[in-house]
Order: C-alpha cells, then sequence, then structure tokens
C-alpha cells in the first residue's frame, strides 16, 4: 500500500525545550545559586528561592533500545515527575525535588544494570562513534570498544579515585568524531590505501579525491584504458581522508587499521588553556570482541595518573608538571621515533630550551 | 579467518538436522531453535561485564519485536566482527524538500545478510540541553518503532537523536509522524549542522547566558541551511554557558559561543570563610589560590583578595568553591572559531574573536544572527572544497576575514604578536 501524504512539513529546528523542562527547574531557571556533590551519583543545585533539586546520573550504553528507553521513561515517571535529560557524554539525568525519591531511584536503577556515577573527580563515560553498526567508513566497532573498557573502569564510575574528571572517547578512524580527550582510543591506520582501478572511476568524482589529500600524494593514472588514480606511497601519511571521498580507495585493513591512543585533550578553561592530546601508544591491535590490549594500556595511563595527580590536575596538567620523560617512565609505555611531529606546524612541540629531566 | 567466515555462512544457509524452524506464510523465518535471532558467539562476548551492554539491549529489543532488519543488523555486526571490517555503503535518502538529515546505509553483503539491505539512519534534533518530558521520549519510541527497528542512540556526536534503521519506503511516513509530534531532522553533509548547548540555566548557577534560547533561536535562523546543505563543508555551532565549556565547544565547532562576565566574581565572604572552616587554610592555598593561572588571587590577613583586573574568567576557583564564589553581574558570551577536528590540516582549537558579546534580548540576539549570517557568507565566498571555516581564515589570513566581515581587531584575539615582519602596510 502507498502512503499518501495529507502533512504538510514545518521546519521546526531543534524541538521546543520548556514543554522538557520539570516545573521547579522553570521556577528556579536562570535563578540558581550554588551546587553540591553529594556523592559520585548525587549533585544539588539550591536556587535562590531555597528550592533544592537533586539530580541523580547514571550510565548508559548510548546504543539503546527502544524498550531501554521506556525503562528509563518508567523511571523518570516514578521519581522524577516524568522528566529527565541525557549529558555529553551519554548519561542520563534524573532531577528531582523530592530527596526522598533518591535512594529508591539508585536502588532501581542499579538494579536494572544502570551504573550510578559519573560526578565529580573520575572516570565519566566514554564519547564513542558508531563503528561497524552504522557507519560506512569504519577499521573498528567504537561501540564494543567502549563497553570492553567501560566494563574496566566500572568502578571509577563510582567512585572518587581520581585527581579530577577523566573524559575518554574512542574512534573508528583518523577523522576522530569521537573528539580529544583525556584519553583518547583512535583507530590509525598503517599501509596507504588499496585502490580499485576496475570501478574507481565510476564511483569517485577524480579531482575531489586528488584534492582532499593533505600532502598531495593522489595524481591520476590510466589503468587498463581506464581513468583512475594513483598514491604516491611515499608521500601518504595514511590518513584515510582519500577514503571518505573516494570507496574505492579502500584504507580499512583487518591487520593494518590498528589502534593508537593519545592523551591530554581537555576543552575545558579551568586553570590551563584547552590542549590538544598527543600520540603515547601506537600499534595496538584492534582485537574484538574484547580488546584487551587497548584495555591494558588505558588501564596503566589512569594507573599512573592517579597515583601521581595532584587534587585538580587534569591529565594534561598532571603531565605538564611531571614532564612527558616521567609520563613514559610511569606508564611503562615505549617513546617511539614516529611520537616526534612531522607534519605542520611541528617545531611548536620540539623542546626549544636547553631543559631536560636526566 | 576465511575458514570462520565460511562456516558462519554454511550455519546460516544450511540448518543442521535437529534445528527447528518456524516460519510465517510468506517463508519468513521466525524463529530457529526457540530463537528468533540467529546465533553471535563473538558479540555475546559483550554481554559479560558489569557495564551495561548494547548487545543484550539489541538482542532484548530483536527477541520481542521481531523485526527482521534487527536479525540481519546483527548477522551483519557479527560477520564485522568476525572480520575486522565494516560493510555499509552510502546511498540517496531524503525526505520531501529536504537535502539532508538522513544517514542512507546500504549492506555491501547483502546476498549475506539480505535482512539488513536497508539500514538507512534519521538524525533527529533533539530539545537544546538534551532534556526531554517522558511524554516526548515515549512519542518519539513509538513513531519509531512503528516505522523503523526500534534502536535509537542517545546522542551523536554532533547532537543529534539516532534513529537507526528504516527502510526507504518507509521514510517518509515516518518523518510526518515525527515531524507532527515536534521533531525535525538534523544536518548531514556540506551544511549547517545540528547543534549542542550545556544543561544551561535550567540547572546550572554558571551559565553566563541562556544556552537553551540562544541555541532554539540560532539554528532556528539556519534551518532551512540545515535542511539543504550548500556549502564548502559541515559548520557547527555549540553553546556553553561558561568556560568550563562542558559541550567542547572550542574543540567541535566552528563557531564556538561560551559564556564570560565583565565584572567581578561575586564573592560572598560569610561562605568563604565557612569553606575554609570545612577545608582548611592549606586546601585554600593548594588547591585555590596556587592553582590561579594568573595569580590573581591571594591572601591578605588571612582573607581571600581576588584582582579581578587579571582574572582571565578560567572558572577554577569558582568550581572549587561554588557556594562561595560566583560568576560576576555582567554576563555575556566570548566567541571563538575555528575548532575542527583532524582531517586534513590537523586539529585545531576555535581561537577569540569577540571577547563579549551581549546575548540576553531578543534584539541582541537577532544581532548575533545577523552577525553569524555574515560569517557564513564570508566563508561560502572564500573557502574552498572541504574546508572548514577555520582552515579558511588561516589561509586568507585573520585581517582579511576581519575586514570583510566588519569585526575589529583586538588583542584578546592572540596569545602574542607576531613574531615576523612579513606584512605590508599602506605605502
Amino acid at each position: 500500500m502507498t502512503y499518501e501524504r495529507t502533512w504538510q512539513t514545518i521546519e521546526s529546528g531543534p524541538h521546543e525545550y520548556k514543554e522538557a523542562l520539570h516545573p521547579v527547574v522553570l521556577k528556579n531557571y536562570g535563578k540558581w545559586k550554588y551546587h553540591e556533590m553529594l556523592n559520585p551519583g548525587v549533585m544539588v543545585h539550591v536556587g535562590e528561592s531555597g528550592d533544592e533539586l537533586f539530580t541523580v546520573r547514571a550510565g548508559t550504553p548510548r546504543q539503546d533500545s527502544v524498550d531501554l528507553l521506556r525503562r528509563l521513561c518508567d523511571l523518570a515517571d516514578k521519581y522524577a515527575d516524568g522528566y529527565l535529560r541525557f549529558t555529553v557524554r551519554n548519561n542520563v539525568e534524573f532531577m528531582t525535588p523530592h530527596k526522598e525519591n533518591i535512594e529508591p531511584l539508585i536502588k532501581d536503577l542499579e538494579e536494572q544494570g544502570f551504573p550510578v556515577g559519573g560526578i565529580g573527580p573520575l572516570v565519566t563515560s566514554i564519547a564513542h562513534t558508531q563503528g561497524w553498526l552504522h557507519c560506512d567508513i569504519p577499521a573498528t566497532d567504537a561501540s564494543g570498544v567502549a563497553k570492553s573498557v567501560m566494563d574496566s573502569l566500572y568502578n571509577d564510575f563510582k567512585e572518587w579515585k581520581m585527581p579530577n574528571k577523566v573524559r575518554l572517547s574512542t574512534s573508528c578512524c583518523s577523522i576522530n568524531c569521537g573528539g580529544q580527550a583525556d584519553i583518547a582510543i583512535v583507530i590509525k591506520h598503517t599501509r596507504p590505501p588499496r585502490i580499485n582501478h576496475d570501478i574507481l572511476s565510476t564511483v569517485c568524482e577524480l579531482p575531489k579525491a586528488v584534492a582532499r589529500c593533505p600532502v598531495a600524494a593522489i595524481r591520476p593514472t590510466t589503468v587498463n584504458d581506464k581513468k583512475s588514480l594513483m598514491v604516491d606511497e611515499e608521500k601518504c601519511i595514511v590518513c584515510g581522508a582519500c577514503f571518505g571521498a573516494c570507496p574505492a580507495m579502500e584504507i580499512n585493513h583487518p591487520e593494518y587499521s590498528k589502534f593508537a591512543v593519545w592523551v591530554g585533550g581537555k576543552n575545558s578553561n579551568a586553570r590551563s588553556k584547552p590542549s590538544k592530546m598527543s600520540l603515547v601508544a601506537d600499534e595496538v591491535p584492534n582485537n574484538p570482541p574484547r580488546w584487551e590490549e587497548v584495555n591494558d594500556i588505558v588501564g596503566r595511563i589512569l594507573k599512573a595518573y592517579q597515583v601521581g595527580g595532584k587534587p585538580w590536575e587534569r591529565m594534561n596538567e598532571w603531565i605538564g608538571r611531571i614532564g612527558w620523560k616521567r609520563f613514559f617512565e610511569e606508564t611503562e609505555l615505549e617513546f617511539k621515533i614516529d611520537m616526534i611531529d612531522s607534519y605542520r606546524h611541528a617545531r611548536a612541540s620540539f623542546n626549544q630550551s636547553a631543559h631536560v629531566r636526566f | 579467518m576465511d575458514n570462520i567466515q565460511e562456516s558462519v555462512v554454511a550455519s546460516r544457509e544450511v540448518p543442521a538436522e535437529s534445528e527447528t524452524i518456524e516460519a510465517d506464510v510468506n517463508g519468513q523465518v521466525i524463529k530457529k531453535n526457540g530463537k528468533f535471532l540467529n546465533e553471535t558467539p563473538m558479540l555475546d562476548e559483550l554481554e559479560n561485564g558489569p557495564w551495561p551492554s548494547f548487545v543484550t539491549g539489541l538482542k532484548e529489543m530483536a527477541e520481542r519485536n521481531k523485526k527482521p532488519m534487527l536479525r540481519g543488523v546483527m548477522d551483519q555486526l557479527e560477520y564485522s566482527y568476525q572480520t575486522k571490517s565494516g560493510y555499509w555503503k552510502g546511498g540517496l535518502v531524503t525526505v520531501k524538500g529536504y537535502g539532508a538529515g538522513i544517514i542512507t546505509r546500504y549492506s555491501m553483503i547483502k546476498d549475506k545478510v539480505p535482512e539488513a539491505l536497508e539500514f538507512h539512519t534519521f538524525r533527529v534534533q533533539p530539545a537544546p540541553g538534551f532534556h526531554y518530558n517522558t511524554k516526548m521520549l515515549r512519542g518519539l519510541c513509538d513513531i519509531w518503532e512503528k516505522h523503523g527497528s526500534g534502536l535509537i542512540a542517545l546522542h551523536g556526536q554532533s547532537g543529534d537523536i539516532m534513529l537507526q534503521g528504516i527502510t526507504a519506503e518507509k521514510a517518509q511516513e515516518c518523518f510526518d509522524e515525527l515531524n507532527e509530534a515536534g521533531w525535525d531532522l538534523g544536518g548531514a553533509g556540506a551544511g549547517i549542522r545540528t547543534s549542542m548547548s550545556c544543561v544551561g540555566p535550567a540547572r546550572c548557577e554558571q551559565a553566563c547566558y541562556d544556552t537553551l534560547q540562544v541555541h532554539k533561536k540560532v539554528l532556528d535562523a539556519f534551518v532551512g541551511a540545515i535542511h539543504r546543505p550548500e556549502r564548502n563543508y559541515k559548520l557547527k555551532f555549540k553553546f556553553s554557558g561558561c568556560s568550563n565549556d562542558c559541550v567542547n565547544a572550542i574543540m567541535r565547532s566552528d563557531i564556538a559561543v561560551i559564556g564570560t562576565w565583565k565584572d567581578d566574581i561575586q564573592v560572598d565572604k560569610e561562605e568563604v570563610k565557612a569553606w575554609i572552616e570545612k577545608k582548611g587554610m592549606d586546601n585554600l592555598v593548594n588547591n585555590v589560590i596556587t592553582r590561579c593561572p594568573t595569580n590573581a588571587i591571594s591572601l591578605e590577613d588571612g582573607e581571600m583578595v581576588i584582582d579581578n583586573r587579571n582574572c582571565v574568567r578560567c572558572m577554577h576557583c569558582i568550581n572549587v568553591m561554588p557556594k562561595a564564589l560566583s560568576p560576576g553581574k555582567e554576563r555575556g558570551v566570548s566567541v571563538l572559531m575555528g575548532g575542527k577536528n583532524t582531517l586534513k590540516v590537523g586539529t585545531m582549537l576555535g581561537s577569540m574573536i569577540i571577547p563579549f558579546y551581549k546575548v540576553d534580548t531578543d534584539e541582541e540576539i537577532e544581532n548575533f544572527i545577523e552577525l553569524a549570517e555574515e560569517i557564513v557568507e564570508w566563508w561560502d565566498d572564500n573557502g574552498l572544497d572541504h574546508e572548514r571555516i577555520g582552515e579558511t581564515i588561516e589561509r586568507c589570513g585573520m585581517k582579511q576575514f576581519l575586514e570583510d566581515v566588519g569585526l575589529e581587531a583586538n588583542i584578546d584575539m592572540i596569545s602574542a604578536p607576531r613574531d615576523n615582519p612579513y606584512y605590508k602596510t599602506e605605502y
């Protein structure tokens, strides 16, 4: 049966938000006075009116089913007057003025498998990308990596054990949609793209693919009388940018797409200026379904930070104080020549001083 | 590995004699050995461990709603885990009048997993701040399960609700029902994208402007450009209420709108005293005073004194003492531009363009939108294909950008004046 339209589209943009706000939120909107973190899963905000609003935060798988969301709605109806929100790191938050609801809500959440935590100096949920479940250019499955890593860090999500908050991310290609983070787990390809000359000219716009390369390593060519492209493998920096523009330039490979681990990304302006993350481990196997090797490295970094960081120091600030040499010593990671930048603006990362720790 | 692949395919195509199969009148398999789903031994490993498992959630839903698409997707995902490769390719599915908002996915191995042939995603714009009431969310779930798979990611990294798994045939009807319920599609491709804002004044005393309102109004102003992408590349706005920047605007958006204040930090002296009594003077010295990035806090006769002229609005002291300290009263936003991730010139952080801008009244917000339109127009005229606006500004030069869009140069834009003499003045 064909569908006959009767509805006229309204280009309404983001959904209206006022109806999504709890009455106590609306009453105190813009008039909050202060907040306190009561424990790793609960905080309270107090308004100028004296009203108290309690927030309970819990982890979710991000890749949710309608069943799971309906269960969260049931909890919101039961304990938070029918309101809930999500954080940018996929945690769910229930805001309620009813203090007596906190304990039973936490109990129900935990019983249903949602870990309560994520607030304050601890490891919060991983921001991550789509991966094999949905993306068209993924070299791994971020959801699986995220699940495996968070299994290991379950208690670190629920207890205040870190010097400051730790944000993690995972990305399935070097575009890094998961984003900068204190610790980021990102695919790093290790071999230039393989080109399918038979189909290239029919599936790709050649000039676009040529223009996409950051190091001008792609050139037009003819193979078996067909227009195609070739890659100067000496020049190629194995970024995968061409693959996004041209599916015939396959960069993904079960063995030649590895993981790299990066540390020190910080977007907050608190204390130090925001900082970009740095490469500290590469050639890490992309090993489903549990990615033990990645997990081991993340664990080592976190342990060193937990022991060595001072209160309020984020990962990059701790490293800034002890220096990169000590970071590699404490984490027992191997410093390699490829960790010295050779791309644009590399000099900015060179030690332009006589300062050395021996 | 090849052996594994073959055995999986074989087990799917040639049922062993001991298997029981139930099928509907069309021959569609409903249950095999009492289960709707095929075996997924590698994915099942992700059901172990204490963190909530997306695999468990997917399996539970598929066994209940028995959508063949979900079974196909689970089969394809299991195959991806076994072969360490992805098998989706793009295409073009849209709804009437829109050129973006649906991410099209066709299976590249449809012969192996015919049920996963189509698995398109709707990007839907949530309410600013990711606030929901249960009626909205239940309604969304019901419409989605009626037409699509029932799988939802909350949220994508640009800030969209990702409704994952629908066929092209159902897309228009599903969209119409969603749209009637107040939902609209988000951005994709070379256009303005869906935005993100922090919890804002809804719950946070540190929000220096109404992130939710400004998000809604700015994105509404660009709604046509979101649905019909025709720019050089993607362009993202993000809205954070203070420089803690909870939505990572500085790194994840081309135009980052970050709350700030101009006057003095508000100090509640009684609460400062109470804090020191509770936490101790050592704590004040070690965790507040010595951590101020500009040494703008000192102790005078046992009292904490802030040199506001040298405060850079980093938020640290306010974060540590939220009951005693709060942002000043003259509040507005800083606008930073050029943030983006790796491809292709490398990661760039947004840099300061406008240190202080008021966005409280409708007129002020309108002024901001006009400025943003001017900036996007400049990028349309000067940008190259697949070039983010930060890259365009760097290539053309900040001076050119400022002159073209009519912004004043100011010293807050730089961390230091230039260290080379390579420019020319009027001669």
